[in-house]
């Protein structure tokens, strides 16, 4: 008689007892930062690990900077900026949106969509461009106008000569420009469509070629790891090469994950990406990247990571695409969802004066939080060279709570870090103190 | 009073669970089967209807084994047959869960795990619904 029930309550135990293991060993900060980075063996407990960012106003504080700089915010209530541009005249144009809508497949996406949303501005995405202008360059951009409006998740931003290129999230447009507009004259014209079909990862970043011939576009894949199926991948993980003048396009390398930013560096005209990589394989592998981009370089995407590492969810597997597989430059960390990439300019002065700034915005699937800051990885002879620095930080406070969350970045060459940041709808600018 | 001169009869399922624990069972084998078709296709569509057939066994189980909870107020449940009913229900509902969970893993790190828990997820309901369903006396289901 009581047998069965006895039975009923040591297998539960039993169960449950599955259900509390191998959650997460690995709670130190990214051990993983740099040119060589060590990488962790792979592991996924029953329950992916999750800590959401809790949302919480400024106040009175702000965010933290080296000593000897000063940090303002420029524009408030923005509606989800993202990437910004600095003009030729010092004025700063922002875009604002918030794309993406990929259809729920599974119960995973219908919950996972909800609890990441909590660590969300819940702000709808303005689909404009704002310009800020600071007429007396006392560092108060006194003026404030919507560019252009009604677009559809602009991003990527890049100028060339008189014509300003907007990387919507479905196309990539373009504005005639002239300086000290403030506002678009016409409609938008379209340059060329892009991948939208799904939309996953819905962010088109953006930079042009250094002699204007070209732009690049950062494409991310469909999916974490092809869970929605390769044939949603086509055109996908990969930078997109964009002839200024016809439209016509073809892929500048592949296998990056999510390219989420992209510049040029100043000199060489070479082209970097920040990529953010996989989720789910372990807090601390595999790491975020910075790279310089290779032009027909492979980068792992979806079959391995930082070069011959084989994820093991792809299938079918591909085993000469992982031997061809490079290894990127420099790893920022896991999970630290790198959004934002720019050269520094000598005027930042300092150690600060040759590498970039990388806008992270912060982790979600990792228990012990990483990003949620903008660090500078210094540069020597045109190549990542030291450990990355904190150059802003203190979004998540020490209370626990995520007052911003750092993304696009770009350096005004007057000597300034402009860095957007989604939660607080705020446009940040760090400058040397006067 | 439900008693014949020889035997006790045991009480059948209200109809409504009888359907409920075969749906329970159907789910489980379509999560079965569409495990083995991404087993052998590599096709992902099949692991997202698994995911979904396997939240919906847990759904209809679920109301199962609360009504079979239930069913503990009458005195002549509390024996053998019927706790072993509720305890395979119990335990198929449980380890569906953990397949469910396995499940949330994306693309091929659900397999082989998932595949293997799909089947005795459907041979523990399988057990169940038999116990449940069967009243021991065949050819005479009253």
């Amino acid at each position: 008689m009581k047998r069965p029930a006895l039975w009923a309550v040591a297998g539960l135990a039993g169960l449950l007892a599955a259900c509390s293991n191998d959650a997460n060993l690995s709670q130190e900060g990214p051990a993983s930062v740099g040119p060589e980075p060590v990488l962790p063996e792979q592991q996924r407990g029953l329950l992916p690990s999750m800590n959401i960012a809790s949302p919480a106003q400024w106040g009175e504080q702000r965010p933290t900077v080296p000593r000897g700089y000063v940090i303002a915010a420029i524009a408030t209530d923005l509606r989800i900026p993202r990437q910004s541009l600095v003009l030729p005249n010092g004025d700063i144009l922002v875009a604002e949106g918030k794309g993406g809508g990929a259809p729920k497949l599974t119960p995973k996406d219908v919950i996972a969509g909800y609890i990441k949303a909590q660590g969300n501005s819940t702000v709808k995405g303005g689909d404009r461009l704002t310009l800020l202008r600071d007429g007396n360059n006392d560092g108060i951009y006194e003026n404030r106008s919507v560019f252009a409006e009604n677009l559809n998740a602009p991003y990527g931003l890049a100028l060339i000569g008189n014509q300003l290129y907007v990387a919507n999230q479905d196309a990539l447009v373009r504005f005639d420009y002239t300086e000290g507009q403030t506002r678009a004259i016409a409609a938008p014209v379209k340059v060329t469509d892009l991948p939208s079909q799904i939309n996953h990862h819905w962010t088109k970043a953006l930079t042009a070629s250094a002699d204007g011939r070209f732009l690049y576009v950062g494409i991310g894949s469909n999916s974490n790891i092809t869970e929605r199926g390769m044939i949603a991948e086509v055109d996908r993980a990969m930078v997109w090469q964009v002839d200024v003048q016809t439209g016509a396009h073809k892929p500048y390398a592949t296998g990056l994950r999510n390219p989420t930013a992209l510049a040029v560096q100043p000199g060489t005209g070479q082209l970097w990406a920040v990529v953010n990589e996989r989720d789910e394989l372990g807090p601390d592998v595999p790491p975020d990247y910075l790279t310089s981009v290779r032009e027909g370089g492979f980068y792992g995407w979806p079959y391995s990571y930082w070069g011959q590492n084989v994820d093991p969810r792809v299938r079918p597997q591909d085993p000469q695409k992982v031997a061809a597989a490079i290894a990127p430059d420099y790893a920022l960390g896991s999970h630290v969802a790198a959004l934002g990439v720019a050269f520094s300019t000598p005027a930042m002065g300092g150690e600060f004066a040759d590498g970039v700034f990388v806008g992270q915005r912060g982790s979600w699937n990792r228990d012990k939080p990483v990003g949620y800051k903008v660090v500078f990885v210094p540069f020597r002879d045109g190549r990542p060279a030291g450990a990355a620095v904190d150059f802003v930080s203190g979004f998540r406070g020490t209370d626990g709570k995520t007052r911003g969350r750092p993304v696009g970045v770009s350096v005004d060459p007057r000597g300034a870090l402009i860095v957007a940041d989604d939660l607080s709808n705020t446009l940040w600018r760090v400058t040397p103190a006067p | 009073m439900e008693t014949t001169a020889d035997r006790p009869r045991r009480r059948p399922l209200h109809p409504v669970n009888a359907f409920l624990v075969s749906a329970t069972v159907t789910l489980f084998l379509g999560a079965l089967l569409s495990d083995m078709a991404y087993f052998v296709s590599y096709q992902v569509q099949w692991t997202n209807f698994a995911s979904w057939l396997i939240a919906a066994g847990l759904l209809f189980g679920g109301v199962v084994l609360v009504s079979a909870a239930a069913g503990l107020r009458h005195a002549d449940r509390r024996e053998g047959r019927y706790l072993l009913y509720g305890f395979f229900l119990l335990v198929a509902w449980a380890v569906g869960f953990i397949n469910a969970l396995i499940h949330a893993k994306d693309a091929w790190a659900v397999v082989p795990e998932g595949l293997i828990l799909s089947a005795i997820v459907f041979s523990l309901a399988g057990v169940a619904a038999w116990l449940g369903l069967f009243n021991g006396r065949r050819g005479d289901v009253s």
